[in-house]
C-alpha cells in the first residue's frame, strides 16, 4: 500500500539516521523499543491519532533549526529553594547543577544505572512506555526509549524538603535531543518535580513515573520562551493504591508542541489530576493528548486544559477516559476550553469516554469562546483600560487550570509568567 | 456637570430609534431622578453615557464638565468622573473582587496622573467603606459578583462608587431586586456620598427609592424623550396615578 510504503519508508530513513547509544544494561529495552517502532512505524499525517498535528518535522532525520530566544526575562522558578539538575542541549551539566544528594531521594544519571548491578531503575526503563502502547500506538515514545542519550532516574523514598528542578537550556540552533527520565515514588514518599526550559531545537522527552501505594507526586512544568522550538513529550504514569499524582503544564510559544500524558490508575482510591494552560500566538501549534485508564475501584481523575489563542494560533486537545471493567466508583472529569482572541485562531478538541463499568461518574466538556463583552464593558466602565481588562479576563479564564497546582508559590510563579506574556503582547 | 443636548440614539443592529432628542442639565451637588414606563429609553441613556457598544448616536451631544463624553472610551469616561451603577451587575468568575477594585481605582488614579494607592492604603480604605455597607470580608475575597445575592450585588456597586469617588453617578434601577432593608442600606450609602462636588442621576420605576434618596428634580421620560420635569412632587404623582395621566397630559 502506498501509505504503508510512505510511512515505513520514512520510519526506516529515520532509524537509519540514528546511532544507538552504548549503554549496556538498557540495551535490551532499547532493542525491544526499536522492534516496536519497526512494527508500528513512526507517525504519519494520515494516522488518526495525528489528525490535528502534523508529525513530519518531528520525525524527519534532520531537525529544523530553531533560533535561541534572546530574552532578559529570568528563567522561571529561579527564586525557589530547589535542587537543580541542568541539561544543556540535552546533556547533563554538572557545573550548572546542584549536588545531587538530598535526604529522601536517590538521583542517578541514566548512564550511571549501568555501573551498578541490579539498579532499581533497570526494571522500569522502557517498561511503562511499552505498557502505554497498549491502546494507542505512541511510536515517538518508543523512539525515545531506543535513542535517549541522557536523563536522570529519581527514586523518592521519603518526603522531600524541596522540589527537584529539571532545567533544559537551549544553546544550539540545530540541537536534536532525546531525554528519558524514570521516577519512582516509594510507598508513603512525597516529591515535587519541576521542569522548565526550551531544551533544544527539537526535543523528544519521555518520563516514566511509577508511584507506589500512598505515594504522592506533584509535577509542574513550564515549556516556553523559544518561538521556533519543537517538542514532543510523553509522560507515562502508573498509580498505586491511594496514591496521588498531580501534573500541570504551562506552554507558551513554540512552533510545535505535542504533550502526551498517559496515566493508569492501577490501585484503588488513587487520584490523578492532569492540567495545563497554553498561550499561543501566530504560528504556535500546541497539542495536549491525554489518555487516562481507570483500572481500579474508587479512583478519581481530572483533566483541566485551557488555551488562549491569537493571531492564527492552533490548539489541539485529545483527551480520553477509559474505564475498564470492574473499575467501579470511578469519578472522571474532563474539561477543555479555548479562548480565541480573534477569528483566525482555532481550537480542535476530541474528548472521548470509553466506559465498561456501570457504577461510574464521568463528565466531559469542551468549549471555544471569545472574551465576554459584558464583562469587558463592566471593567472598562470602572476605568480599567481595554488591554488590561482583556488580560484580567484572560487570566480569569486560565485560573481554573492554574488553580489545580496545589503549592501557592508555584501557582504564583505560573501566574506571573502568564501575566508577563500577555503584557508583552499588549506592547 | 452633565449637559445633554438633543441626544438621539439608534440601536446599531436593528435600526430602531430609542432616544429621540433628550435634553438634560445636571449641576454639581444636584440629585436628578428619571422615571418612566418600560421601554422609554432610561437604561439606554445610561448605557450611551457610559460608552457601551451597540448604540449609534445620530445627533446631539453629552458633555461632562465640558469634556465630550461621546468621543471617549468607556475607561476614559470613568477616569473623567462618570460612574454607572449597573441594573444588572456582571458576574466575572476568576477575578477577585479586591483585585478588580484595586485595579480600577489605580487605573483611574493613573489616568488622572495621580499616584497609585499602595496595597495597605487601599485595604484600609476598602475595609472602612465595606463596613458601612455591611459587606463582609468574605464577599470581598470572592470573584466579582459571583454567587452574590441581588442585594449584595447592588451593595457591591455602591462600594465601587465609594472607592472610585466619581463626580457624576448614574444609578440604573438600583432598587430593582432589593428588599426594604437592602434599599435602606444602599440609599444610606448613596446619601453619604452626596455633596457639593458630586451629582446623581437616579433612574427608577418607583417612587419608593426616592423616599430614601431625595431628588431635587424629577424627570419623566417617555418614548425616547423627557416629557415633563418637576420637583419631588412629580414622583408622588406618578406613584398615585401612574404614568398614563401624565403622558395623556403631555401628548
Amino acid at each position: 500500500m502506498a501509505l504503508d510504503n510512505q510511512k515505513f519508508g520514512a520510519t526506516r530513513e529515520r532509524l537509519d539516521s540514528m546511532i544507538l547509544p552504548e549503554v549496556g544494561c538498557t540495551a535490551k529495552a532499547r532493542e525491544c523499543a526499536i522492534k516496536r517502532i519497526e512494527t508500528m512505524g513512526l507517525p504519519h499525517r494520515r494516522d488518526e491519532y495525528w489528525k490535528y498535528t502534523r508529525p513530519d518535522t518531528l520525525i524527519q532525520p534532520v531537525a529544523p533549526t530553531a533560533a535561541v530566544f534572546d530574552s532578559n526575562e529570568p528563567l522561571i522558578f529561579g527564586e525557589l529553594d530547589r535542587l537543580k539538575i541542568v541539561f544543556v542541549d540535552g546533556l547533563f551539566n554538572g557545573d550548572l547543577s546542584d549536588d545531587l544528594s538530598l535526604d529522601g531521594v536517590q538521583i542517578d544519571r541514566l548512564e550511571d544505572i549501568c555501573c551498578q548491578k541490579n539498579h532499581w531503575a533497570e526494571e522500569f526503563y522502557g517498561t511503562l512506555e511499552a505498557r502505554g502502547q497498549s491502546h494507542v500506538e505512541r511510536p515517538l515514545a518508543a523512539l525515545n526509549t531506543a535513542y535517549a542519550g541522557d536523563g536522570v532516574v529519581i527514586r523518592v523514598t521519603g518526603k522531600l524538603s524541596k522540589p527537584i528542578s529539571l532545567i533544559y537550556i537551549h544553546e544550539s540552533e540545530v540541537s536534536d535531543v532525546f531525554l528519558h527520565h524514570v521516577v519512582r515514588v516509594d510507598a508513603g514518599a512525597e516529591a515535587t518535580i519541576l521542569e522548565n526550559g526550551p531544551a533544544a531545537a527539537r526535543f523528544n522527552k519521555c518520563m516514566e513515573i511509577d508511584i507506589a501505594d500512598t505515594g504522592v507526586l506533584h509535577h509542574v512544568r513550564a515549556q516556553g520562551r523559544d518561538h521556533e522550538r519543537r517538542a514532543v513529550t510523553h509522560m507515562f504514569a502508573r498509580l498505586g493504591k491511594e496514591s496521588v499524582f498531580k501534573t500541570f503544564t504551562l506552554t507558551a510559544n513554540g512552533v510545535l508542541t505535542r504533550n502526551e500524558m498517559v496515566v493508569e490508575l492501577t490501585g484503588d482510591d488513587a487520584t490523578a489530576h492532569v492540567s495545563g494552560a497554553a498561550l499561543g500566538d501566530g504560528d504556535f501549534h500546541h497539542d495536549d493528548t491525554v489518555f487516562i485508564t481507570h483500572n481500579a475501584v474508587n479512583c478519581e481523575s481530572r483533566q483541566v486544559f485551557k488555551k488562549v489563542l491569537r493571531n492564527g494560533a492552533t490548539g489541539v486537545f485529545q483527551g480520553k477516559i477509559l474505564v475498564q471493567p470492574g473499575a467501579q466508583k470511578t469519578d472522571g472529569y474532563q474539561i477543555s476550553q479555548s479562548l480565541l482572541l480573534d477569528d483566525d485562531s482555532q481550537f480542535l478538541a476530541k474528548p472521548e469516554l470509553e466506559i465498561y463499568a456501570d457504577d461510574v461518574v464521568c463528565s466531559h466538556g469542551s468549549t471555544s469562546g471569545a472574551i465576554d463583552d459584558e464583562a469587558l464593558f463592566y471593567l472598562r466602565a470602572r476605568g480599567v483600560p481595554e488591554g488590561k481588562a482583556t488580560d484580567l479576563l484572560t487570566l480569569a479564564f486560565l485560573a481554573e487550570a492554574v488553580d489545580e497546582i496545589e503549592r501557592v508559590d508555584l501557582r504564583e510563579e505560573i501566574n506571573g509568567r502568564l501575566a508577563g506574556w500577555l503584557e508583552r503582547r499588549r506592547g | 456637570m452633565l449637559e445633554i443636548k438633543d441626544l438621539a440614539v439608534k440601536l446599531e443592529e436593528e435600526d430602531k430609534q430609542i432616544l429621540k432628542g433628550v435634553n438634560l442639565s445636571v449641576k454639581a451637588g444636584e440629585v436628578h431622578a428619571i422615571m418612566g414606563p418600560n421601554g422609554s429609553g432610561k437604561s439606554t441613556l445610561s448605557y450611551v453615557l457610559s460608552g457601551k457598544d451597540g448604540y449609534d448616536v445620530s445627533q446631539g451631544s453629552a458633555l461632562l464638565n465640558g469634556a465630550d463624553l461621546l468621543e471617549l472610551d468607556p475607561e476614559e469616561r470613568a477616569a473623567a468622573g462618570l460612574f454607572l451603577a449597573f441594573q444588572y451587575p456582571v458576574e466575572i468568575p476568576g477575578v477577585g473582587n479586591m483585585t478588580f477594585l484595586r485595579t480600577a481605582v489605580n487605573a483611574q488614579l493613573k489616568a488622572r496622573g495621580q499616584d497609585e494607592m499602595s496595597a495597605a492604603e487601599f485595604l484600609k480604605a476598602v475595609r472602612a467603606k465595606a463596613k458601612t455597607l455591611k459587606i463582609d470580608a468574605e464577599m470581598l475575597k470572592r470573584p466579582v459578583n459571583v454567587g452574590f445575592s441581588g442585594g449584595e450585588k447592588k451593595r457591591n456597586e455602591i462600594l465601587q462608587m465609594a472607592m472610585l469617588e466619581p463626580k457624576m453617578c448614574i444609578l440604573d434601577e438600583t432598587d430593582s431586586g432589593l428588599d426594604v432593608d437592602a434599599m435602606k442600606l444602599v440609599s444610606q450609602g448613596v446619601n453619604a456620598l452626596r455633596g457639593e462636588g458630586r451629582a446623581f442621576l437616579v433612574i427608577t420605576h418607583y417612587q419608593r427609592l426616592l423616599d430614601h434618596i431625595k431628588p431635587d428634580i424629577v424627570h419623566i421620560m417617555a418614548d425616547g424623550r423627557i416629557v415633563k420635569t418637576g420637583g419631588p412632587e412629580l414622583a408622588v404623582e406618578v406613584e398615585n396615578n401612574g404614568y398614563s395621566d401624565i403622558l395623556a397630559e403631555v401628548t
